[in-house]
């Protein structure tokens, strides 16, 4: 790659990524709140309580401060897809483009739909035809997780297509295997899950910010009970999915797997690193160690990664030496990363022989290269690759954004646990000033966790941009450098003045409702 | 006629449905770039939360118009966003900032002033309509592009799609794609004034200004639109011959419109039903043009789509590179895609019919001062 594509990659890479992290800070709250306001609206359909309408009234205004803006950040991300990532938009458009034009029938217009209801129809429509309109917006919202995640996980995990030398292009050829393999159902639900688990968490922090502020203090501990149960259906079943997901990343991004780990020369019964400094100077191929001040647990990560203590886990010198042990210890040749840059190559060269063939109109060389070309298609992306160490993920990020994510997560565990225990049998424990600390570092924490989960997705793949298909150098479009730096300086003052003016305006609303009783909203 | 070939046409007839549609909900924005209009804060107010309970729609219509583009038709996707990259650019800011502006306006805390958000307001009304029309205005005016897949194998530089280094800002510069920006413009106006006074009750002297205002607007547009047509009718375009060579063909759109004469038809019933709700928003005291106009207007924008890109039409031509010019034919998906996605295009009626549904009932009786005054949740 040359010099200056290579600067367009980095500025493209980052405006996706900005754009990206800043759409996460908005769009988790928004599905998961949407689940906490529907819960909360039934209970007050269901009870005919007042106190409930206006608690529910209360956090419907949280979330729509939030909404609009979960809206604005998604709409550039799709169309980033195109602006950004043409090549990419071409080289899978067949099958990627499937996902985001029935994300937009079937998820945004329902969205779009019933949340004028929800905010408008409380004395224009019964109530009765609200309550199905706000778990309509549930589920509108759900649906449009569903679609992009399934968008997101095939570029993990490419399935249900095949390469066409005749368009220079992947055609879908199972929709079914694209929507709804294991990878792309476990990613939903557990994004899905975690969105449950930071709304739950965030429901829990303002809730104890009242009771701090001995404000509304009714309505925050039905609040905190709500937020509790949602919160810790959320983490359990984030946790149940988490562990699914370490199985798949095993068994088709081997190579994340290593980093998240900071694994380089793995073997049979490999542990899992409980604490570790990751040793930043290291490089696959040298002697150094790679993690200072060890912490391990037997075994753990081959129980992780397999289901099994006596599996072996291959490492990133492993991977790109292309050897593996049987549980016996044996060594086994799988294909190393030079092999696959030489398949890479020889897909290239055959389809570039294919398009020769083709103007000179010889069928029969045509076929031959065809075949040529299916035949080493599986690692088409890596004839992109200069050297083999390319494909190695940034390790140091992996590393420690996975143990972030499941620090923090075991953290919201507990935090969950807690709320509904003590709320049921100790409940003034739970009005104690420690307590209420504990609740309200809730909400950074919730978010920390949620962003260092998509880092460990996002950057623990790179650098593909469809796994072994297509590295990201590959997907770009040709845009000067310059103006993708435009648009992302643009976008970053953008972004950020609309969080710092969206957290203001909850900080003001919050502070207001110290004054008023929330139950009469 | 092979089952591609079907399936290519039958989503570009859903393109052409969506265009349509999403010119129409371009009330909206028209409606916003009126609200500086000798509007007191009240009125403006009233004004503001009668457009904010349907922006939305818009902006999804405008998601799903993306989004469907790539799935059936991702050459398009990969060509046009990637190349006019200012030009679509500048259409996302507008349509970023006005997404929060609705519902940050009036909020206490939300740092920039109520100001500011209008003016967000004002200019994607203003800058979204122009500039949607200017990108639509490339599908017969075309841009400076190449297209060549063997590009995916230089490894150095692997990029299909090439545009020209202004990166659609020439579009911005093309007067007819401006003349048609500015059309569009002016048809999002007339057609706000008409949706106030459709949604509005309980403010004579607004709906006296909104019904001089569907006069004012109309008549600019049709200036506009008669300006535009006699541009298009006239104009050279690129259209694919018997041997696959794309050739330029004079009055293409004009012989277009003869050859495919229904489209020519539904141009006319559209232009008359637009000119019918126009004059009865402008002279009558009903408050339904809205429907005949919107339904007119639907109509023209079909028609116009369809014949940018049927007849072997090339509906994004190369002005740099012929023979890179975008067809319905080697711009599409593949056939189990467009055969997948036809099937779930049976849901849109679906979709339709929801919309019509809560739309209805959230507009019942329309919508007064009063009303947003005693509302929980108010823009």
């Amino acid at each position: 790659m040359n010099e200056l594509l290579m600067t367009v990659i980095d500025w493209s890479r980052a405006q996706f990524a900005l754009t990206a992290m800043y759409h996460w800070l908005f769009v988790p709250l928004t599905i998961g709140l949407s689940l906490v306001v529907a819960i909360m609206e039934s209970i007050y359909v269901r009870t005919g309580d007042d106190r409930w309408k206006g608690i529910t009234k209360f956090w419907m205004t949280l979330f729509g401060i939030n909404f609009a803006i979960g809206v604005a950040t998604g709409i550039i991300l799709e169309f980033e897809f195109g602006t950004n990532w043409s090549n990419y938009s071409w080289f899978v458009g067949d099958i990627f483009g499937a996902p985001l034009a029935i994300e937009g029938i079937f998820a945004f217009f329902i969205e779009a739909t019933f949340v004028a209801v929800m905010f408008f129809g409380w004395n224009k429509v019964s109530k009765r035809f609200h309550l199905i309109s706000t778990w309509m917006v549930v589920i509108g919202v759900t649906l449009s997780a569903l679609w992009i995640l399934v968008a997101n996980s095939w570029m993990q995990y490419p399935v249900g297509m095949e390469f066409d030398p005749g368009q220079m292009r992947n055609v879908m050829k199972d929709f079914g295997e694209v929507a709804f393999n294991g990878m792309s159902m476990n990613k939903f639900f557990h994004t899905v899950a975690s969105t449950w688990t930071l709304a739950g968490a965030f429901v829990v922090g303002i809730s104890c910010w009242l009771m701090w502020r001995r404000s509304n203090v009714e309505g925050a501990r039905r609040s905190l009970k709500v937020g509790g149960w949602v919160g810790l259906a959320g983490i359990l079943f984030t946790m149940w999915t988490g562990d699914g997901s370490a199985v798949q990343v095993a068994k088709v991004q081997p190579m994340k797997l290593a980093a998240m780990e900071g694994l380089y020369d793995g073997k049979v019964g490999q542990e899992l690193v409980g604490f570790g400094i990751l040793n930043t100077d290291k490089v696959p191929g040298d002697d150094l160690e790679a993690i200072h001040c060890e912490i391990s647990i037997p075994y753990g990560l081959s129980i992780l990664a397999n289901h099994d203590p006596n599996t072996f886990v291959p490492g990133i010198n492993d991977l790109l030496n292309g050897v593996a042990l049987t549980p016996e210890g044996d060594t086994i040749n799988t294909v190393s990363y030079s092999d696959r840059m030489a398949m890479g190559r020889t897909a290239q060269e055959a389809l570039r022989q294919y398009g020769v063939a083709k103007e000179a109109g010889d069928t029969a060389a045509m076929a031959e290269a065809a075949l040529t070309v299916k035949d080493n298609f599986q690692y088409f992306g890596y004839g992109y690759l200069e050297r083999p160490e390319d494909a190695v993920p940034p390790v140091a990020l992996t590393f420690y954004a996975f143990r972030v994510m499941v620090m923090i997560g075991g953290l919201l565990l507990a935090l969950f646990i807690a709320c509904i225990v003590l709320g049921k049998w100790r409940p003034m424990w739970i009005e104690h000033r420690l307590a209420l600390i504990i609740g309200m570092m809730a909400i950074p924490l919730v978010y920390v966790c949620s962003q260092a989960g998509w880092i460990v997705a996002e950057v623990g793949r790179q650098p593909w941009v469809i796994q072994d298909l297509m590295p990201t150098c590959a997907g770009i479009s040709a845009v000067e450098s310059s103006s993708v730096q435009l648009t992302f300086w643009l976008f970053l003052v953008l972004f950020t003045g609309l969080l710092v003016a969206e957290v203001s305006i909850m900080a003001r609303y919050l502070k207001r409702s110290l004054s008023n009783d929330i139950e009469k909203l | 006629m092979t089952e591609l070939e079907f399936l290519q046409a039958y989503w570009w007839l859903l393109i052409c449905v969506l265009g349509a549609a999403l010119v129409f909900m371009l009330f909206v924005q028209g409606g916003q770039s009126m609200l500086y209009c000798k509007a007191d804060e009240s009125t403006r107010q009233l004004m503001v939360n009668s457009l904010g309970r349907k922006w939305e729609l818009t902006f999804t219509t405008l998601v799903l118009f993306g989004g469907a583009f790539f799935a059936s038709f991702p050459l398009f996707y990969s060509t046009s966003f990637g190349g006019a990259y200012w030009l679509w650019m500048l259409i996302l800011l507008s349509f970023v900032l006005q997404s929060v502006s609705y519902e940050y306006r009036r909020k206490p805390g939300n740092i920039f002033g109520t100001k500011v958000y209008d003016g967000f307001l004002l200019f994607n009304g203003v800058a979204g309509c122009v500039l949607l029309g200017v990108a639509v205005g490339g599908l017969f005016f075309g841009g400076n592009f190449e297209v060549s897949h063997s590009n995916l194998l230089d490894t150095s530089s692997p990029v299909i799609s090439r545009w020209a280094p202004t990166r659609g800002l020439e579009m911005i510069a093309d007067w007819r794609c401006l003349l048609l920006g500015f059309t569009v413009f002016f048809l999002a106006r007339t057609q706000a004034a008409l949706y106030f006074i459709n949604n509005l009750r309980g403010d004579a002297a607004l709906e006296q200004r909104m019904r001089r205002g569907v006069l004012i607007n109309g008549a600019v547009f049709a200036v506009l639109f008669v300006a535009f047509a006699v541009v298009l009718l006239t104009t050279t375009g690129k259209q694919v011959d018997a041997t696959g060579t794309v050739v330029d063909v004079d009055y293409l759109y004009f012989n277009n419109f003869i050859e495919m004469w229904w489209w020519a038809v539904a141009l006319v019933l559209g232009v008359v039903l637009a000119l019918t709700g126009i004059a009865i928003g402008a002279f009558s005291q009903s408050r339904g043009g809205i429907w005949l106009s919107g339904i007119g207007s639907v109509l023209v924008v079909v028609a116009l789509f369809a014949v940018a890109g049927y007849n072997n039409t090339c509906y994004l031509p190369s002005n740099t590179f012929p023979q890179s010019s975008l067809t319905i034919a080697n711009s599409s998906s593949s056939l189990y895609t467009l055969r997948t996605m036809a099937y779930v295009s049976i849901g849109v009626p679906f979709v339709i019919a929801y919309i019509a549904y809560v739309w209805r009932k959230m507009n019942f009786g329309g919508l007064s001062a009063k009303e947003v005054s005693e509302d929980s949740h108010q823009y």
